[in-house]
C-alpha cells in the first residue's frame, strides 16, 4: 500500500501547483470570458454570452493593439530570422575569435530587458535639451532629426522593431549556429572535391539540413512576437495606450489591472482571442513547414 | 604550371576577402550589441551637470564620477529592490528545484498506474501560454490576500513542466542497475535520489538553476500585477518606477547607474557559467 502511494507523494507538489496555477486557470479563463459584467469584488455577474468578445473586438484600443502586434510580428520575425541566419553562417565560416563573437552576441539574452530598454529609449529620444545619439548620427549623415520616442508612429514602430530584434537575436543565432555546426562535415568535403560553388553548397546542403531548425525558430518567433509586451514597456513606459504603442498582451494586462483595469472578463476574452490567433498561425506554420514530425524533432 | 598557381592565389585572395567581409559584418553586429552597454556605463559616470550641458552627446567623459551610483542607492530604494529580487530569486529557484526533482524522479524511476497518462498531461501543459492563466492567477492571489507578499510573488512560478521533462530525461540516463542494486541493499528511494541521482545529474541541475535565476531576475509582468507597494518591487519594476517617478527630476545619469547596477549581476553570472548557459538555452530555453 505504501509503495503505491509513494510515487504520488513525489508528484504531489508538482500536481498541486500545476493544478491550482495552470489547469484550473485555463478552465476558469473560458468561464470568465463568457460571464457578462463580472465584478471581482462581489464575485457576481448578470448574464452569460458573447458580449465580452464583441466589446473587446469593438474597442478601439484593442484594435490598435491588434494592429501594432501584427506589424511587430510581420516585421521582426522574418527580419530577425534572416539576420540570425546570416550571422550564424558568418560565424561558422570565420576562423578567428569565433568564441568571442559568440559570447558578445549572446549578451542581450542575459540582460534585463526593462533596464536595457531604458538605454534604447535614451539613444533614440530627442528632447529640447539634447538630440540624442541616433539623431546625432542622422545629422552627421545629412538627414533631419526625428523624435523616435514621442514622435511619428513609424519612427516609434522602428525603434520598437529594432529593439525587439536586438532582444531575440541571441537565441536565434545560438540555435542556428549549433544547427550549422551539427551538419555532417563529410557532405561539405564531398561537395568541395566535386568543385561545387560555396553558394550552391549553401543551397543544396546547409539550408536543407538546417531547415527544421529554421522552421522551429519561425514558429517560436511568431508565438513570442505575438506576446510582445515587456519590450514595449521598456521603451515607451507603462502607459502604452497614450503612447499609441500598446499590444494585445498589454491590453489584457491593462484590462486586468492598472488605471483602466478591473475587468477580468474583458481581459479573458482578449486573452482567448490572442490564443486563437496564435494557435491558427502556428497551425498554418506547421502545415507549411511540413508537419509535426519535423518540429517534434527540431524541438528535441 | 603557373596558371595552376595563379588559380590558387586567386582562390586564396577570394578566401581572405571573404573572411574580411564576414568579419566586417560580424564586428558591425557586435558593435550594435555592445553599444547600448557602453552607453549606459558611460552615461552612469557622467555628472548630472555635464550630461545636461551636452546638446550633442559626447562619446567619452574626461571627469568620471561615482556620485550617480551613490544617488541610485540612496535617493531611490534601489537597494531594497535588489534585496527583494534576491529573496524572490532564491525562494523561487529553491522551491522549484525541490518540486521538479521529486516529480522528475517519480517519472524516471518509479512505477505506478497511470504514469504515462499523467506525464502526457504534464507535457500538454507546456503548450498553455502564460497570458491565458495569469488572469485567474491574479484573481486567486488577490482573493487569498497575497498581493504585496513574497508568497504571492513566488507561488505561481515554482513549477516548470519543461524543467521536469529535462530532468526526467537526464535521470533516465543513469543506469537502472544502480537503482536495482540500491533497492536490494535496502536503500530508500529518497536516499537514493539524494545520494546518487542528484550528484550524477548535477550538470543539468546547475543549468536549470542558472536559467531559472536569469528568468527570476528579469521577471516583470507577474511582479507588476501582484505588487503595487514599492516595498515589494523587484528590480524590473524598480527600474520602471525610477523611470517614471525617479529622482524628483529627470536625472538620466543616476538612472543609468541604476540600470548598470541591475544588469551587472547577470552579466557576471554569464561570464562565470557561459558554457552551461549557452548549452542550456540551445536545448530549448526560450526567452520569457
Amino acid at each position: 500500500m505504501k509503495e503505491k502511494i509513494k510515487p504520488w507523494l513525489y508528484l504531489l507538489p508538482a500536481v498541486l501547483f500545476l493544478g491550482v496555477f495552470m489547469v484550473y486557470p485555463i478552465v476558469d479563463v473560458f468561464i470568465y470570458s463568457f460571464e457578462e459584467g463580472y465584478n471581482s469584488a462581489s464575485q457576481s455577474f448578470f448574464g452569460t454570452g458573447t458580449f465580452n468578445y464583441s466589446y473587446v473586438l469593438h474597442d478601439a484600443y484593442f484594435l490598435r493593439a491588434l494592429k501594432n502586434t501584427f506589424i511587430i510580428v510581420i516585421i521582426t520575425v522574418p527580419l530577425s530570422t534572416g539576420i540570425a541566419l546570416l550571422i550564424a553562417l558568418g560565424l561558422s565560416s570565420v576562423k578567428k575569435i569565433k568564441e568571442l563573437y559568440q559570447t558578445v552576441f549572446f549578451l542581450p539574452y542575459v540582460t534585463n530587458t526593462l533596464a536595457v530598454g531604458l538605454v534604447f529609449m535614451l539613444l533614440f529620444r530627442k528632447t529640447p535639451y539634447t538630440d540624442g545619439f541616433v539623431n546625432m548620427l542622422l545629422n552627421a549623415l545629412g538627414m533631419s532629426t526625428v523624435d523616435f520616442i514621442d514622435g511619428p508612429y513609424w519612427a516609434k514602430m522602428f525603434v520598437m522593431c529594432f529593439y525587439t530584434i536586438w532582444v531575440v537575436m541571441p537565441f536565434k543565432v545560438l540555435i542556428l549556429t549549433s544547427a550549422i555546426a551539427s551538419v555532417n562535415q563529410d557532405y561539405y568535403k564531398a561537395a568541395r572535391v566535386d568543385g561545387t560553388s560555396e553558394f550552391r553548397i549553401f543551397g543544396t546542403i546547409t539550408l536543407p539540413m538546417i531547415s527544421p531548425m529554421i522552421s522551429y525558430l519561425v514558429i517560436t518567433g511568431f508565438i513570442g512576437a505575438f506576446k510582445a509586451y515587456s519590450d514595449e514597456v521598456a521603451i515607451f513606459g507603462t502607459d502604452l495606450n497614450s503612447a499609441g504603442m500598446n499590444t494585445i498582451v498589454g491590453y489584457i494586462y491593462d484590462m486586468l489591472y492598472g488605471d483602466s483595469g478591473g475587468y477580468p472578463s474583458y481581459a479573458s476574452a482578449a486573452a482567448i482571442i490572442l490564443f486563437a490567433v496564435v494557435l491558427t498561425i502556428t497551425t498554418i506554420n506547421l502545415m507549411v513547414s511540413g508537419g509535426f514530425s519535423v518540429t517534434g524533432k527540431a524541438k528535441k | 604550371m603557373s596558371g595552376e598557381n595563379n588559380k590558387k592565389d586567386k582562390r586564396r585572395f577570394a578566401g581572405a576577402l571573404g573572411q574580411g567581409i564576414t568579419h566586417f559584418f560580424l564586428i558591425l553586429w557586435a558593435i550594435i550589441v555592445i553599444f547600448p552597454f557602453y552607453w549606459m556605463i558611460l552615461t552612469s559616470f557622467k555628472s548630472y551637470a555635464s550630461y545636461n550641458s551636452e546638446y550633442v552627446p559626447k562619446l567619452y567623459t574626461l571627469s568620471p564620477t561615482v556620485q550617480n551610483y551613490l544617488s541610485a542607492f540612496t535617493e531611490v530604494p534601489l537597494g531594497r529592490y535588489f534585496l527583494n529580487s534576491v529573496i524572490f530569486t532564491v525562494l523561487t529557484t529553491a522551491i522549484m528545484l525541490v518540486v521538479i526533482t521529486l516529480a522528475a524522479y517519480a517519472f524516471a524511476r518509479m512505477k505506478f498506474a497511470g504514469k504515462n497518462l499523467v506525464f502526457t498531461i504534464f507535457l500538454s501543459l507546456m503548450m498553455i501560454p502564460n497570458e491565458l492563466v495569469i488572469i485567474t492567477n491574479f484573481i486567486t492571489i488577490t482573493d487569498l490576500n497575497l498581493r504585496n507578499t513574497f508568497t504571492g510573488l513566488v507561488l505561481p512560478s515554482v513549477t516548470s513542466v519543461f524543467y521536469i521533462y529535462l530532468l526526467k530525461e537526464n535521470f533516465e540516463q543513469v543506469p537502472e542497475e544502480l537503482y536495482k542494486a540500491a533497492i536490494v541493499d535496502g536503500t530508500s528511494d529518497f536516499k537514493y535520489l539524494i545520494d546518487v541521482m542528484i550528484p550524477v545529474c548535477r550538470p543539468t541541475m546547475v543549468t536549470i538553476t542558472i536559467l531559472k535565476v536569469i528568468e527570476c531576475w528579469n521577471s516583470y509582468v507577474w511582479p507588476r500585477l501582484i505588487t503595487d507597494n514599492s516595498k515589494y518591487f523587484l528590480v524590473s519594476n524598480g527600474i520602471q518606477e525610477i523611470r517614471e517617478n525617479g529622482f524628483g527630476r529627470e536625472n538620466i545619469p543616476a538612472m543609468m547607474a541604476a540600470v548598470v547596477s541591475v544588469s551587472v549581476p547577470l552579466i557576471v553570472l554569464f561570464f562565470i557559467f557561459r558554457k552551461q548557459i549557452m548549452a542550456g538555452v540551445s536545448r530549448g530555453g526560450t526567452k520569457g
